[in-house]
């Protein structure tokens, strides 16, 4: 198992696809294979308020960006999305971080 | 700061540079590393240091290479006969030869019909947005450089009424872009409200802002309201969502605008000191309370009020106006009530509020001594209607765009014989209003020359010499934010590798200058030229500093009109004539418009006074243009890992109306009012009110038979076939791409209705009163 986990604070995901693409080109991923995969809930209206949240999905070919983390680089994800809304955390830190950032905050260790 | 240049070994270096164009995009001038390896871009990398984008890049510089080498590109001059437009039967020839064919035909056509018969059309965005009026006035010497956008519907009218009503550039949210430490600067505050009228920036980075700014903003505490027809992503996590019925912008505007001055919300020092025509502007908003308001635009009387009280109190806020405002006949108007807004409430020019600009002198005096490079009398010559459009020529130096399309078609006051198409695919639908009938009148000129990176449906069309742009990578130059308006930072594009045989812009500026005129083109190469208009702009550096450097942030001071910096006499106040914010213009009563703001309905809308024959057979309102990240209005339609996210044009229809028509998700669907057709796939989505639907801009299909009558499909989902030609405001802007009646109907497929080429029964080009249509005098 890795030591590091994939923070999302999808509260602040607004579906650019960066994730998708910067993960398709640092890993030569093919069109119909995903190394994360961007979810949508809503958008619907839900008593009254609305429901808009994008929240992308590691899938089994994330390695964590191994190779990037060990030259002491961010994830390729990490580095360009758009909303500044990824990081990758120690998994031993994961609770305190989470908490940190407040609500509609999740984590993946895809390994 | 970062290196420009890290060398990884092996034969591969990483280069830094700040992005423009092409591909298309607007002046961001995101930060990035491209890796070159054997000479070729094999990676795109965003740079931490930028002080704006801080390593983070859209998926459209993401897949860059893609695009630079996507087996579509032409990388070569191509000609063709006159007789094949339409055909695929280019030949390569060396520039040399294009250059010939230029300056014989140039010549030909001056002889014959004079310079004025040329007539130089651009797109939006890309840097050509600065190269091509050059061009016009300095290398044709045509005084017919025109925009063809209906309305000049794009940033135009809302840089014009800031100038005539504030005297300034294109005022702009306070992101704490001029300061190094951003938002940690002490003079910055952040803004409690951030109001995005007709905006949604994060994936159209509006003329230079970096859209995320506002999720940078969100996390430190900034509130959004939301006044956009359609719930967007800001709209649903916004305090506020005004979802106002497209085009009635200037009466929520009077609306709140009457409502904080009923309850004694505005700033009264601001508007004592520094504002002319208060009395006037109440008098006048007094008209639209807001039940009435209510009425026209849909938005319950109770949610303007709590979010014009939120706006009013609560400082600092901000205000960003965008593309609705200009794709609207009323949108001077609506422009007006949003700068109102902002200056009575005390937010102009102060710390996370709106900041102002004295338009940047980097281009400026260069552009000016082009126009003057045209002949005495020849500038008069230039198609703009004066009796009506006074106002739009104060504020342009360019020729009108509907004025152009008249004289297209008549021959009115004199004929036009050549176009060139300056990096603008002009019939697929970003720009041109009726494109249709844009593309027939330009089957007659005689001789047609397109710039660009591929091979558009204007290009194999239309013209008879095609000229191969190079990408930002391949390219030195200067990106200039807000085009020059409110430029925060000057930044410099690097070259890194060449493909092909292709030039830039401002290169083919330069070749063609030195052929036809060439004491108008001084400059060995264009980092002499970017030398010497950084010097211009005050700047003390060579153009090899700044791409050394990579960025250069520029000084910025809040509250200039209280220091006399806003006025190029030094005297405290704002560069209108009154010296005040002109809440009541003493410029309009001129050019034949109302001084202070009204609302009126668009032409053909079901709403339309006097059009119950819109209402009963149109009765939806199709509003258009809201972006995607995957594209830049027409352009990147041919990058798989773009178009694998976004394959098909989508038009978003609310399930309560889907199900009234027999729509499912995924169905095609005719778009059809009396002016034409278009096709496109239905997304059914609670984000739209059931009375109106959005249709996306910008489709063609690279994929599909490039050759006429098909043109790669441009005819097929062209969204602007329904958009009226000349239906704009008083005084020459908006017209009205975001406001037209419709009905929907099911159709079997894309091909569904053959081309739709105007040639066909099913494309024909349809009329309606509220299309303008000029006839030849007798
Ligand atoms: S961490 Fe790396 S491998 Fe995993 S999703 Fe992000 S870019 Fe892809
Ligand atoms: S890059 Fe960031 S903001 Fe964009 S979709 Fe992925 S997580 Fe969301
Ligand atoms: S906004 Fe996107 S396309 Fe434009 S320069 Fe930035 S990364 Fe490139």
């Amino acid at each position: 198992m890795s030591d590091f986990a994939l923070l999302i604070d999808y509260k602040y995901c607004t579906g650019c696809h960066v994730c998708e693409v910067s993960c398709r080109k640092e890993h030569d991923i093919p069109l119909e294979e995903w190394g994360i995969k961007l979810t949508e809930l809503g958008p619907v209206k839900m008593q009254d308020k609305w429901l808009w949240d994008y929240l992308p999905v590691p899938s089994d070919l994330c390695d964590l960006c191994e190779a990037r983390v060990a030259e002491g680089k961010k994830p390729a994800c990490v580095h360009h999305c758009l909303a500044s809304c990824m990081e990758l955390v120690p998994v031993e830190d994961l609770g305190r971080v989470m908490a940190e950032h407040g609500p509609k905050v999740t984590a993946f260790m895809p390994r | 700061m970062s290196e420009r240049i890290i060398d990884c070994g092996d034969g591969v270096i990483k280069c830094r540079t700040c992005a423009w164009s092409p591909p298309g995009d607007h002046p961001v001038g995101c930060g990035m590393y491209l890796t070159v390896k054997d000479g070729k871009v094999v990676d795109v990398e965003g740079d931490p240091d930028h002080p704006i984008t801080k390593g983070r890049l859209c998926v459209r510089c993401l897949t860059l290479p893609e695009y630079m080498y996507n087996e579509k590109r032409v990388l070569t001059p191509l000609k063709r006969a006159k007789e094949d437009r339409g055909k695929d039967k280019w030949v390569a020839i060396t520039w040399d030869e294009a250059l010939d064919i230029i300056e014989e035909k140039v010549n030909w056509i001056k002889e014959n019909w004079g310079a004025e018969s040329i007539v130089a059309f651009q797109g939006t965005g890309r840097e050509a947005t600065l190269y091509k009026t050059p061009l016009a006035y300095a290398a044709l010497g045509t005084p017919n450089s025109c925009f063809p956008m209906s309305g000049d519907s794009c940033y135009g009218p809302r840089c014009s009424v800031a100038d005539f009503i504030l005297g300034a550039g294109y005022p702009e949210l306070d992101y704490a872009a001029y300061f190094p430490d951003r938002y940690d600067d002490p003079r910055y505050e952040v803004p409690k409200y951030i109001v995005l009228w007709g905006k949604d920036p994060l994936f159209s980075n509006p003329d230079g802002f970096f859209g995320h700014a506002l999720i940078d903003l969100m996390k430190l505490g900034s509130k959004f309201i939301v006044i956009d027809p359609r719930v967007t992503w800001c709209a649903a996590h916004a305090e506020y969502h005004l979802q106002l019925r497209p085009g009635t912008d200037a009466a929520l505007g009077l609306g709140m605008i009457n409502y904080i001055i009923e309850n004694d919300l505005y700033d009264h020092d601001f508007v004592e000191n520094w504002c002319y025509g208060f009395d006037e502007l109440k008098e006048r908003a007094a008209q639209y309370p807001l039940d009435k308001v209510e009425e026209i635009t849909w938005v319950p009387a109770d949610t303007i009020a709590a979010a014009s009280r939120a706006v009013a109190e609560n400082h600092p806020s901000s205000f960003m106006w965008g593309l609705a405002i200009d794709t609207n006949a009323n949108g001077v108007q609506a422009g007006h009530t949003v700068l109102i807004l902002a200056a009575i409430l005390g937010d102009l020019d102060v710390p996370g509020g709106v900041t102002l600009a004295v338009p940047a002198s980097f281009m400026g005096k260069w552009r000016y001594e082009c126009a003057q490079q045209l002949p005495p009398g020849m500038m008069e010559k230039q198609i703009t209607d004066l009796e009506h459009y006074r106002g739009f020529q104060a504020a342009h130096v360019i020729a009108h765009p509907d004025c152009i399309l008249n004289t297209l078609e008549t021959d009115e006051p004199y004929p036009l014989k050549m176009a060139w198409f300056y990096a603008t695919n002009g019939v697929a639908n970003t720009t041109n209003a009726q494109g249709k009938r844009w593309f027939k009148a330009l089957e007659k000129m005689e001789f047609n020359v397109c710039q660009d990176v591929f091979l558009t449906p204007t290009a194999m069309g239309l013209c008879d010499l095609f000229l191969p742009v190079t990408t930002f990578a391949e390219h030195d130059g200067m990106v200039l934010p807000h085009f020059g308006r409110n430029t925060h930072m000057v930044m410099a594009m690097n070259k890194v590798c060449e493909v092909g045989d292709c030039k830039s812009d401002l290169e083919i500026d330069f070749l063609v200058g030195k052929r036809l005129n060439p004491s108008a083109w001084p400059w060995d190469n264009v980092a002499d030229f970017f030398t010497e208009q950084l010097h211009n702009g005050g700047v003390d550096m060579t153009f090899e500093d700044l791409q050394d450097d990579g960025w250069l942030q520029m000084p910025f001071e809040y509250k200039k009109y209280e220091k006399g910096l806003l006025r190029p006499d030094g005297e405290p106040g704002f560069n209108t004539p009154t010296g005040l914010v002109e809440l009541c213009s003493s410029l309009y009563a001129d050019w034949g418009e109302d001084p202070l703001p009204y609302f009126e309905e668009n032409k053909l809308t079901p709403y339309t006074p006097g059009r119950e024959d819109l209402a009963r057979d149109y009765p939806l309102v199709l509003t258009t243009g809201g972006r995607e990240t995957t594209s830049f209005h027409s352009e990147h339609r041919q990058v798989p890992s773009l178009r694998a996210i976004m394959p098909d044009p989508l038009v978003q229809i609310n399930p309560e109306t889907a199900a009234k028509y027999g729509i499912k998700d995924g169905d095609w669907v005719c778009i059809e009012n009396p002016l034409g057709k278009a096709i496109e796939k239905a997304q059914i989505t609670p984000t739209v009110d059931p009375r109106v639907i959005h249709a996306q801009h910008g489709w063609w299909y690279p994929e599909q038979d490039p050759e006429a009558p098909n043109l790669n499909g441009v005819w097929k989902s062209n969204i602007n076939s329904l958009i009226p030609h000349q239906a704009i405001g008083r005084i020459g802007f908006g017209a009205p791409f975001k406001n037209v009646a419709c009905r929907i109907y099911k159709v079997d497929g894309l091909d569904a209705l053959g081309t739709l080429d105007p040639d066909s029964p099913e494309g024909a080009i349809g009329t309606d009163p509220a299309s303008y249509v000029a006839t030849k005098e007798a």
